[in-house]
C-alpha cells in the first residue's frame, strides 16, 4: 500500500517518539524518528520528508535551530514545533522563523490529527498547483511550431538564446512564415511566462486608433470615449508586448514609441497621470526596415532600439523538408477537428507540396490540408484533394538553382500529378514518350510502390 | 481467524457492555470469546498530576501475564487512559500483535453532555473494540469513512464512522492467519 506522505518525529524523549511514530504508522505514513536535532538534520540532508515533528526543547540543538537549518535547506518544509510550555512568544517565534504551526504538549489526539491532515493538504495543494503550472507551459506552448530543418533549428536555438533575457526582439520573415508564434515562444520560455502577452497589429489600425489602443485613454478623451479603457502597454505589465508589423506605424507614433521604449512611461490619451509599466518588447515585421529608415520613413534611432536581436524566419520554399512533419501536424489538427479518419498522406502529394512554392507560407499550407481533409473522401490525402496546382511549380524549392535541377522537379511533379500516365505527360510537356523516358533515366526518376 | 479472543476487564462495574462484546465478537468473527480475570492493578500506573492512566503500561502488565493464552487479549478498562504525548485515548493496540485496551471512560454520553444513552455508549465501546482488534489483526487506519477502523481522535468521528469493517479490511480480517 502507498504511504500517505512521510514525517520525521524529533524528540529526545524515547516514549515521545515511539508513540508518535506508532500513531502516525497506523495512519499509513511513511514515519522515520531521531533522537537528536542534529540527528534529525542529517537524516533531512539524506532525504527531503514532507512534514518534520520536533520538539521545542532538546539538549544541543533546539527546535527553532532546527527549523532554522531546515529552511536553509528547503524553504519549503513544512515543520510544526511541539513544545511543553504554550506560551504566546515562543509560538510567535516559532511561526515567525517559519514553522508551519505549533501544538503543545500533551497533545490533542483531535487536534495534531487535524494539523496533520491541514500540513498534507497545503503539500498536494502545492503539487497540484505546480503540475498544474507545467500542464500550463504545455497547453500554450505553439506546438505548430514545427520543423526538423536546419534553418528553423537555428531559429528554435535563438528563441532558446534570447527568451530568458529581456533584449528586445524583432522577428523578421514573410507573411504566413509564423512569427507570432515565434514571438508567443519567446514569452512562454520567459521569466514572464505567467503574466500576460498583449499583441497589435499595427498595420490592421489607423494612428489615431493605433495610439489609444497603445497607451488607452481617460473618459472623454475624444468622440466615444465613454469610459477610461487601459492600453495595451498598461495590460502588458511584467508581460510581453508584441508589436506585429511594426513596419507601417506612422511616423508621429513611431516618436510616441520612441519614448516609451526608453522610459516604460506614458500617458493615457487625455490624461495627465503618468504610467510605468514593465514589458518586454517583440516586434515583427515583413517589410525591409533598412529600405525605409533610407527612404526616411521609418525613424532610424527607433529601428536601432528595436532591432536589438533578429530572428529571421525562412520562408517554406527553403526548407522543404519540413514540409512533411508540418502537413502531418495539420492533418491531425483538422482530422481531429472535423472528426474524419484521414491518417495518411500519400508520398505523391508530399513529394508534389514539397515542389510547390507557397507563397503564403505555413499558412497557406495550413489553409490547403484543411481544405484537403474537407474534400478527401478516401483514408489518405491525394495530390487531387490539395488546391494547388502545376502551374505554381516552384523554381526556387532547392538550393539546386541550376536548369536540369528544375527540369528534373518539374517532370518529377508532372508525373506524380497523372499517376506516371507517359503518354498523358509527354503530350503536356509536348515532346515524344522517347525523350521523356530518356530524361526519367537520366534524372533516375521512379514510380512510387 | 480462528483464534479465541480473551477480554480481560479491568475494574469494569457494567457486566452487562462485557457480556455484549463477548457475544458481538463471538458472532462476527465466529471465533469463541472468553472473559479472564487478569490480576492487574490499576492504581499502579495511575498519574497523580494527570488523574489518568498510563495505557501502555497496561499494556505491558497484561503481556507478562498472557504468555499462556492463546489468541487475542482485550483489556477493558472504565478508567480515562492516556501516554504521554497525547491528552487521551479511546484505546491503544499492538499493531498486528496480541494485546489491546479499550477505555470506555469517554465513550458515555454523560462525559460529554451529561445526559445518559446506552444505546450510543454500546454502539461507540463495540466500535471501538472492533477498531482495536482490527489493529491486532493488522489493519491500518481506512480511509473510507463508513469504515469502523476510520481514525478517530474525537468522540463526534466515532459517532460518524460505520460500526463494522469496510469489504476490504474485513476482506484482511478474514484472511488474518493465528
Amino acid at each position: 500500500m502507498t504511504h500517505r506522505g512521510s514525517i520525521l518525529i524529533v524528540d529526545d524523549e524515547e516514549i515521545v517518539r515511539e508513540s508518535l511514530l506508532h500513531w502516525f504508522e497506523e495512519d499509513n505514513y511513511d514515519v522515520v524518528s531521531a533522537e537528536t536535532a542534529e540527528l534529525a538534520l542529517k537524516k533531512y540532508q539524506e532525504r527531503k520528508f514532507d512534514l518534520i515533528l520536533a520538539d521545542m526543547k532538546m539538549p544541543g540543538m533546539s527546535g527553532l535551530e532546527l527549523l532554522s537549518k531546515i529552511k536553509e535547506i528547503n524553504d519549503g518544509a513544512l515543520v510544526i514545533i511541539i513544545t511543553a510550555f504554550a506560551s504566546v512568544p515562543t509560538a510567535i517565534q516559532a511561526l515567525k522563523d517559519g514553522a508551519f504551526d505549533y501544538i503543545t504538549k500533551p497533545v490533542d489526539p483531535d487536534e495534531l490529527s487535524h494539523l496533520v491532515e491541514k500540513a498534507f493538504h497545503q503539500i498536494k495543494l502545492k503539487t497540484e498547483n505546480s503540475q498544474l503550472k507545467s500542464s500550463y507551459d504545455e497547453m500554450i506552448r505553439p506546438d505548430n511550431l514545427v520543423g526538423e530543418s536546419a534553418h528553423m533549428k537555428k531559429v528554435f536555438s535563438l528563441i532558446q538564446t534570447v527568451a530568458p533575457t529581456n533584449t528586445t526582439v524583432m522577428i523578421r520573415g514573410e507573411s504566413g512564415t509564423g512569427k507570432e508564434l515565434v514571438a508567443r515562444a519567446i514569452h512562454i520560455n520567459s521569466t514572464r511566462k505567467y503574466f500576460p502577452i498583449v499583441t497589435v497589429n499595427c498595420g490592421a489600425l489607423a494612428e489615431s486608433i493605433l495610439e489609444s489602443e497603445l497607451f488607452g485613454h481617460e473618459k472623454g478623451a475624444f468622440t466615444g470615449a465613454h469610459y477610461r479603457r487601459k492600453g495595451k502597454f498598461e495590460m502588458a505589465d511584467s508581460g510581453t508586448i508584441f508589436l506585429d508589423e511594426i513596419g507601417n506605424v506612422s511616423p508621429k507614433t513611431q516618436s510616441e514609441l520612441l519614448r516609451v521604449v526608453d522610459t516604460k512611461q506614458f500617458t493615457r490619451l487625455g490624461g495627465n497621470d503618468v504610467i510605468k509599466s514593465d514589458f518586454r518588447i517583440i516586434t515583427a515585421t515583413n517589410e525591409n526596415l533598412e529600405e525605409r529608415v533610407k527612404e526616411g520613413v521609418f525613424r532610424e534611432d527607433l529601428y536601432y532600439r528595436l532591432n536589438v536581436f533578429t530572428i529571421f524566419l525562412p520562408p517554406l520554399r527553403e526548407r522543404p523538408d519540413d514540409i512533411p512533419s508540418l502537413a502531418f501536424y495539420f492533418l491531425k489538427k483538422f482530422t481531429n477537428a472535423m472528426n474524419k479518419k484521414i491518417h495518411e498522406i500519400s508520398p505523391e502529394a508530399i513529394a508534389f507540396m514539397q515542389n510547390y512554392s507557397w507563397p503564403g507560407n505555413i499558412r497557406e499550407l495550413e489553409n490547403a490540408i484543411e481544405r484537403a481533409v474537407v474534400i478527401c473522401k478516401e483514408s489518405s490525402v491525394n495530390i487531387k484533394d490539395l488546391p494547388i496546382s502545376q502551374n505554381q511549380f516552384s523554381v526556387a524549392s532547392t538550393d539546386d538553382k541550376s536548369l536540369a535541377a528544375l527540369e528534373r522537379r518539374y517532370i518529377a511533379a508532372m508525373l506524380i500529378e497523372n499517376n506516371w500516365n507517359i503518354s498523358k505527360c509527354a503530350e503536356l510537356l509536348a515532346i515524344d514518350r522517347v525523350t521523356l523516358y530518356n530524361k526519367i533515366n537520366k534524372y533516375n526518376l521512379r514510380k512510387p510502390e | 481467524m480462528n483464534s479465541p479472543i480473551n477480554i480481560a476487564p479491568l475494574g469494569i462495574s457494567n457486566s452487562e457492555v462485557v457480556a455484549l462484546i463477548r457475544a458481538s465478537l463471538e458472532e462476527k468473527f465466529s471465533v469463541p470469546a472468553k472473559v479472564i480475570d487478569l490480576p492487574i492493578d490499576l492504581e499502579i500506573v495511575k498519574s497523580v498530576e494527570r488523574g489518568q492512566y498510563y495505557s501502555t503500561k497496561l499494556i505491558a502488565q497484561a503481556i507478562k501475564l498472557t504468555s499462556e493464552y492463546e489468541g487475542k487479549v482485550l483489556l477493558l478498562v472504565d478508567v480515562d487512559i492516556y501516554i504521554p504525548i497525547f491528552t487521551f485515548l479511546f484505546g491503544e493496540a499492538q499493531l498486528n500483535g496480541k494485546h489491546s485496551i479499550v477505555s470506555l471512560c469517554r465513550l458515555h454520553e454523560e462525559f460529554y453532555t451529561g445526559k445518559t444513552d446506552n444505546n450510543l455508549f454500546y454502539a461507540r465501546t463495540m466500535k471501538e473494540v472492533f477498531h482495536e482488534l482490527g489493529h491486532n489483526f493488522g489493519l491500518l487506519h481506512c480511509e473510507e469513512w463508513d469504515c469502523v477502523m476510520h481514525s478517530s481522535s474525537a468522540i463526534e468521528e466515532v459517532d460518524i464512522k460505520g460500526a463494522y469493517f469496510c469489504k476490504n479490511c474485513l476482506k484482511e480480517v478474514i484472511n488474518y492467519k493465528v
